[in-house]
């Protein structure tokens, strides 16, 4: 009896032993790529790029998104790359970008989306469209006036189809339904495409 | 046992309500109220005008439900109530009898009632005034603006003199316009007397009750016609002289001028040949234009520094707008809003193509994210892939349907949301234009002519523009646009632009 003890308890130690060195071996593995990954996403970062909008995490990998802001002097849009978490697949993507284009601009440019919007959902079809449903504060918020609706509605349409290759049009929905428009000027009914007219090439952008 | 006994009773007194059957009146009535105008259909009977009770009850909201038991019917507004009877021609009015000049009658499925009903049991309860004026046919809700106006030839000449009697004393403006002297009153409507028969140098005399304007047309023989104006306490009185022209005169002195008719002439079924158009006898390509004052009601639009409201600021420069291209062009001006109100995009549209209006001008002031943006800055429509492939299929595709008394009509079959598709091109000369005489005035703004998805401009079925006036977000400029001289500018700008594509309309070439 005191022998058979014996033996299941060394049995018991080498599968402990066992176990521990193969949770040892994932843990390294894991973290070499996680390394890895971060270094292939982010290969360094850029002098010029604002800084991004809420610190990640050392230990979370992110990528260097092209976000729209009105420009400083307010008339067009300026393309900002910015540090976004990295987000699993284009849809999770999609949303790590649209919540750093909903925070402050950095300065000097101006935020389009107005302040308290906040995103409810976000979606890619088959088809290549993508949905962005805001909260009704992009709408009661809005300050008004076609020049504002315009920058606002392209900065969301921008940087999504500028992130997002699988995207080629985006529709914006306010509250879960479709809306007419913003502030009473440009139609939401469908999607838009992407539009770089309004864009202007400004200092720290591309 | 009890309910069937009732209800055989009910159907007996059902059936022994008087049934009639009328002849149409030569005209309907008119309703006008803010929300525009609309004919009303009556019946005469027996020597009464009667209403049909459902219309009435449609127009102004009631709740109408038969009391057959009592014989009569129970109409109801916002807990208000009125019982008519079917045998006395009398109703009780929130309690209070008030006499009619017949019961109520039923003629088919339709009860009627007589259509002093509505000033004498309704008007008592209802929200708006009512106003039954029979001579001529309006029923006028709510707190509308009716002038009365009556035009007289005072003289035959030459000089042909005209008099416009306007009461009560109203703002009147004037002008002379190729061949053409148009009087018109700052009110809402006119209840004008039927126009006399034109004489002397006056080819043709119109009230055009809608745009609120006194046309006379001129005959070719006339000179520069003398317009003057007098108000009392009153009455407003406009005088139009027309003379004869320096030529016509001369060669009217060698042989002694015919004397002018004893009588008036009867008015000529067609106008002469030579006689400059009106408006609304004839067939220039603009002749409504939609005037579209952006925002309005809880949607007060972009709110300056200072709180300057640009629903405010649209509705001024529309209602200037309006005044002046009615006045000078003789053109009828709709408006999409005449006060403060929300209306959805869809209905502006919808007012604008069943008004088959021929041009579309949306007014707005404009906002930045920054104060310093300023200048004025004018749209016109971006066609996404579904309005190209619309405006394809409108290209290709010729409907030819048949109408009423034989023929054909084209039609163009388009989706409602894409009507302005097919009009893309002119709404561009169109924006142009008013580009340029906006430039010639005052400064532009950053882009200032742009094509963009405008939700207001895709489902308007006519060339179509929209005018950001100005930044209201600009300190200066929301100070400006409240000036007088500013809002004339912008209105003249605009009204050229429209004389403008008036002619690229009415040219050999146009489309």
């Amino acid at each position: 009896m005191t022998s058979r003890l014996a033996w299941l308890t060394r049995v018991t130690r080498k599968r402990w032993l066992q176990v521990a060195g193969v949770i040892v071996i994932f843990a390294v593995a894991a973290w070499s790529a996680n390394r890895l990954l971060e270094r292939m996403v982010v290969p360094r970062p850029q002098p010029q790029t604002a800084p991004a909008p809420a610190a990640p995490a050392a230990s979370v990998p992110h990528i260097i998104a092209t976000l729209y802001y009105g420009t400083a002097d307010g008339q067009a849009l300026a393309a900002v790359k910015r540090e976004v978490p990295l987000g699993d697949g284009p849809r999770a993507q999609g949303r790590q970008i649209l919540e750093s284009e909903l925070e402050a601009a950095p300065a000097p440019f101006h935020s389009l989306i107005p302040p308290g919007t906040m995103l409810r959902a976000f979606y890619i079809t088959e088809r290549g469209d993508a949905f962005v449903d805001l909260s009704p504060e992009v709408s009661t918020m809005h300050p008004g006036g076609s020049t504002n609706e315009l920058l606002t509605v392209y900065a969301i349409v921008n940087t999504v189809t500028a992130n997002l290759s699988s995207v080629e049009r985006v529709q914006i929905l306010i509250g879960g339904k479709q809306a007419d428009t913003l502030a009473g000027h440009v139609d939401l009914r469908r999607p838009f495409e992407r539009d770089t007219s309004l864009v202007r090439e400004t200092k720290g952008t591309q | 046992m009890r309910t069937a006994f009732l209800c055989v009773i009910a159907v007996v007194l059902l059936l022994s309500m008087p049934h009639a059957q009328g002849t149409t009146p030569p005209s309907p009535l008119t309703l006008i109220s803010r929300d525009g105008r609309r004919p009303v259909p009556t019946t005469i009977l027996n020597g009464q005008e009667f209403i049909a009770l459902d219309d009435v009850a449609s127009l102004f909201q009631l709740t109408v439900r038969e009391d057959a038991l009592a014989g009569g019917v129970t109409i109801s507004y916002k807990g208000r109530t009125i019982v008519a009877s079917a045998d006395q021609a009398m109703a009780s009015v929130n309690g209070r009898v008030v006499t009619l000049p017949a019961p109520v009658l039923r003629s088919g499925r339709r009860l009627l009632v007589p259509v002093d009903f509505i000033p004498r049991a309704l008007a008592p309860i209802y929200d708006s005034p009512i106003d039954l004026r029979r001579a001529s046919r309006l029923l006028i809700v709510g707190t509308i603006r009716v002038a009365r106006v009556t035009v007289r030839i005072d003289a035959v000449g030459p000089p042909t003199r005209a008099i416009v009697e306007i009461t009560p004393a109203l703002l009147v403006t004037t002008g002379y316009d190729a061949g053409r002297v148009l009087v018109r009153v700052e009110t809402d409507a006119l209840d004008a007397a039927p126009a006399p028969a034109p004489a002397g140098l006056i080819d043709q005399i119109q009230a055009g009750t809608q745009t609120a304007t006194v046309a006379f047309a001129l005959n070719p023989r006339s000179g520069t016609p003398r317009v003057s104006t007098t108000t009392t306490t009153e009455s407003t009185r406009v005088t139009v002289e027309v003379p004869l022209a320096a030529q016509s005169q001369d060669t009217s002195a060698v042989p002694a001028a015919p004397p002018p008719p004893p009588a008036l002439p009867p008015p000529p079924a067609s106008p002469p040949p030579g006689v400059p158009a009106l408006p609304a006898s004839s067939g220039p390509k603009l002749q409504t234009l939609i005037v579209d004052a952006g925002h309005g009601g809880d949607d007060a639009g972009v709110r300056g520094p200072k709180g300057t409201l640009e629903k405010q600021i649209t509705l001024d420069i529309a209602r200037k707008l309006k005044a002046l291209v009615e006045t000078r062009l003789g053109v009828r001006v709709v408006m999409t809003r005449e006060d403060d109100r929300a209306i959805p995009p869809d209905e502006r549209d919808a007012i604008a193509n069943n008004s088959k209006a021929d041009l579309f001008l949306s007014v707005h002031a404009n906002g930045a994210p920054s104060g310093g943006v300023k200048g004025t800055e004018v749209y016109y429509l971006h066609l996404d892939r579904a309005g190209e492939d619309a405006r394809r299929t409108v290209e290709a595709t010729e409907l030819v349907l048949p109408v009423v008394g034989g023929g054909t009509r084209p039609v163009d079959v388009i989706r409602w949301d894409l009507a302005q598709a097919p009009h893309v091109d002119a709404s561009s000369r169109f924006a142009s234009m008013l580009e340029e005489e906006l430039e010639k005035r005052g400064p532009m703004g950053p882009r200032p002519l742009q094509q963009a998805p405008m939700r207001v401009l895709s489902g308007a079925n006519m060339p179509a523009a929209l005018v950001e006036i100005a930044y209201l977000s600009n300190a200066d400029e929301e100070r400006n646009v409240q000036s007088a001289d500013f809002q004339a500018t912008v209105v003249q700008a605009m009204y050229d632009a429209i004389v403008r594509f008036r002619a690229y309309l009415e040219a050999p070439t146009a489309p």
